[in-house]
């Protein structure tokens, strides 16, 4: 499996009135070539700056003091802004969380889904055209031929996501990423949303990072899952390592809070208590110990490392450290351990 | 679209004829006749010249008189200026007048959109500053100031331009620059805030996710956009240019309809009065309804209304 993207050490600050924003501390990912790579978190974790630094689409007010973020070992963050433009779109593309505003809303639909093609490649205007129709046809927009020249305000939010989706895939990506491209659908639509972007996937063999902040989404989607918080990743594995086999206690309080089939929606989801630290002035030990019901001396003393779980499973924290002492997690993922020793034995989790 | 403009145009005439009805009795109610300051006419003179325009007959009479005229395209004869119909009077004076307001509304937007984008581009930088203040500058100096400072300058201490003369080109860029100031303040103004938003809103990110350059991204997707809102103000802009363009004629000595307005006032002259408040106001509701044509031409969502919407 070839690494195509590989972040390493990224930091990201934002200059403020108040003073620096460490919004990024120091985040390292990379993504295989035809996967799909889950980020989840709590919303103001830093999911979209991380992605946002890679096509370099952040803020006026933002700085990267540090890191690489190396795409088939180029490092982007050495690129001129004009070396930036002919990867955007072209080869690295973006679809964005809010359907109902991020299509422009003067210009017919047609020549959205054109231009990336009309911008990286030379051909005609009509070639490029019959490629759009082409594109809103593969991305589920009903007689795609007469609704070019419709005007976004005529479609539906769904389909507008759609149309934002075949923006990002005309011209063949290799790495697609979608910033909580569901968050703003009703349920029945997300779910038609995400079969789409499998079905893509399948058909032009685009590598996907996926960002959410909600789990329950990921497991449809991603062979990887990253979990962030406050700016940092504090657990990556497969799906099923993450869901069945979780370490970091984050992790636990985030499955915890994701409804599930046995839960109806009235029920009363466990939400992380607390809330997330104030990144003016990042804590000095681990940032989730006040929030964190197993925290210990030297949590508030000292950043966990990764620990190896498994060949493609790490957790910070240092509950994984050989002289921790051994916690009881919450009976919820004592059960979720149990499936995962299913799983292990060959068994299928369901 | 075609049977909205069809509406709009009923609406013009509807308006046009409630204001000449407004304001033909508004002027019965003026102090002093037409013919105050001509004491040596006889009380059987002025009787005589009274039966001439009709100014015997009850006011009922008169504006029945006055208004099946007007839907002849008839404005009546002006009581001074040689008896000259009222349409001629102004039909005469229009072209000047025409001219520097035009050239005024038209430099004024133009160079006022493109102060306000550099401005909004170039946020918080020198650009920037230098912008606000000539906008703050061209809205807060008077057009008479303007003309007056302009004349002193330009024409009567370094001879670029003529002091007071209405020929050739040359003599229409002092007016139409006085004139010009506050609409580009105006305009500029509002781009560089509408810029500044539609700068920072999601789908100009997903055009630069495209691949757009910054240039692209402005020139494709954000003048556009910002235009919308900029085009509802120019309605409001052609008329103070209109207002402003009375003084500013008498300052330069151009023989147009301002000048003309504020004269036939001081006289009395109703049917130039009246015949000119009609004029302004066909023009005001005209500019009104192509700046609407314009404003659903440059914006979809007017144009098309929300149909087929979820
Ligand atoms: N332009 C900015 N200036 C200052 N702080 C910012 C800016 N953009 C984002 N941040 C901060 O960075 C953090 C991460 O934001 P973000 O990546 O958008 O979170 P999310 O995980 O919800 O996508 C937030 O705490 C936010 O306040
Ligand atoms: S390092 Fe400490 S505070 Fe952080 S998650 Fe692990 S146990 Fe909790
Ligand atoms: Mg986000």
């Amino acid at each position: 499996m070839e690494k195509i993207l590989d972040v390493k050490n990224l930091h990201v600050n934002f200059a403020t009135y108040n003073g620096t924003v460490q919004a990024i501390r120091g985040v390292d990912f990379h993504l295989n070539s035809g996967e799909t790579l889950a980020i989840v978190g709590e919303s103001g974790s830093g999911k979209s700056i991380t992605v946002r630094s890679i096509l370099q689409l952040l803020a006026k007010n933002s700085d990267i003091p540090e890191g690489q973020i190396l795409y088939h070992g180029d490092d982007l963050l050495q690129k001129s802004d004009k070396e930036m433009d002919a990867i955007r779109g072209d080869k690295i593309a973006m679809i964005f969380q809010d359907p109902m505003t991020s299509l422009d809303p003067t210009m017919p639909i047609g020549k959205q889904v054109a231009e990336p093609l009309l911008i990286h490649h030379k051909v005609s205007k009509k070639e490029a055209m019959d490629r759009a129709e082409e594109v809103l046809r593969l991305v589920g927009i009903p007689n795609p031929k007469a609704r070019m020249k419709d005007y976004p305000h005529q479609f539906s939010g769904g389909q507008r996501q759609r149309i934002v989706i075949a923006i990002a895939i005309v011209d063949y990506p290799e790495i697609l990423i979608a910033d909580e491209p569901t968050t703003a659908l009703d349920v029945t639509v997300q779910a038609q949303i995400i079969d789409l972007l499998k079905e893509l996937q399948e058909k032009i063999g685009t590598s996907i990072i996926f960002i959410t902040h909600d789990l329950g989404v990921v497991a449809g989607i991603a062979d990887r899952v990253a979990v962030m918080y406050a700016g940092k990743f504090v657990e990556y594995g497969t799906v099923d390592e993450i869901f069945y086999n979780p370490q970091h206690p984050y992790t636990w309080g985030l499955l915890d809070s994701m409804p599930t089939l046995d839960t109806s929606e009235q029920d009363h989801l466990n939400s992380i208590p607390g809330t997330p630290p104030n990144l003016l002035n990042p804590p000095k030990g681990d940032a989730f110990a006040p929030r964190n019901s197993y925290a210990m001396e030297i949590d508030e003393e000292e950043q966990p490392p990764f620990f190896k779980v498994s060949k493609t499973h790490y957790a910070a924290t240092w509950l994984l450290h050989p002289d921790a002492p051994k916690v009881t997690p919450p009976e919820s993922i004592q059960k979720r351990f149990e499936k995962f020793q299913a799983l292990k034995s060959g068994g299928s989790v369901k | 679209m075609t049977k909205y403009i069809l509406k709009r145009i009923l609406y013009l005439f509807l308006t046009l004829f409630i204001i000449a009805s407004i304001t033909f009795f508004l002027m019965k109610l003026l102090p002093g006749t037409p013919f105050t300051n001509q004491n040596r006419l006889s009380h059987e003179q002025l009787a005589i010249v009274k039966a001439q325009y009709g100014l015997d007959q009850p006011v009922l009479i008169q504006y029945l008189r006055y208004m099946g005229g007007l839907f002849q395209g008839n404005l009546g004869t002006s009581f001074q200026f040689n008896n000259e119909p009222v349409t001629q009077l102004i039909g005469q004076r229009l072209a000047p007048s025409m001219q520097i307001g035009a050239q005024a509304m038209i430099v004024g937007t133009v160079l006022g959109i493109l102060l306000g984008a550099f401005a909004a581009i170039r946020k918080n930088t020198w650009v920037d500053t230098l912008a606000t203040f000539i906008s703050i500058l061209g809205l807060s100096i008077p057009s008479f100031v303007l003309a007056v400072l302009l004349q002193f300058y330009l024409a009567f201490k370094w001879h670029i331009y003529p002091v007071a003369l209405w020929d050739n080109f040359q003599s229409s860029v002092l007016p139409t620059l006085a004139l010009a100031a506050l609409p580009l303040g105006n305009v500029a103004r509002f781009m560089r805030t509408e810029m500044v938003d539609v700068m920072s809103s999601d789908y100009i990110e997903l055009a630069k996710s495209k691949g757009n350059s910054s240039w692209q991204v402005v020139t494709k997707h954000a003048l556009r956009n910002s235009l919308i809102p900029v085009v509802t103000i120019i309605g409001p802009m052609a008329v103070s240019v209109m207002t402003g363009s009375m003084v500013v004629e008498n300052i330069f000595s151009i023989p147009g309809i301002g000048e003309q307005f504020v004269k036939s006032i001081t006289t009395n002259d109703y049917p130039t009065i009246m015949g000119l408040t009609i004029f302004y106001s066909f023009l005001l509701i005209l500019v009104i309804l192509i700046v609407d044509i314009l404003y659903g031409f440059i914006d979809p969502r007017i144009r098309l209304g929300n149909g087929g919407k979820e």
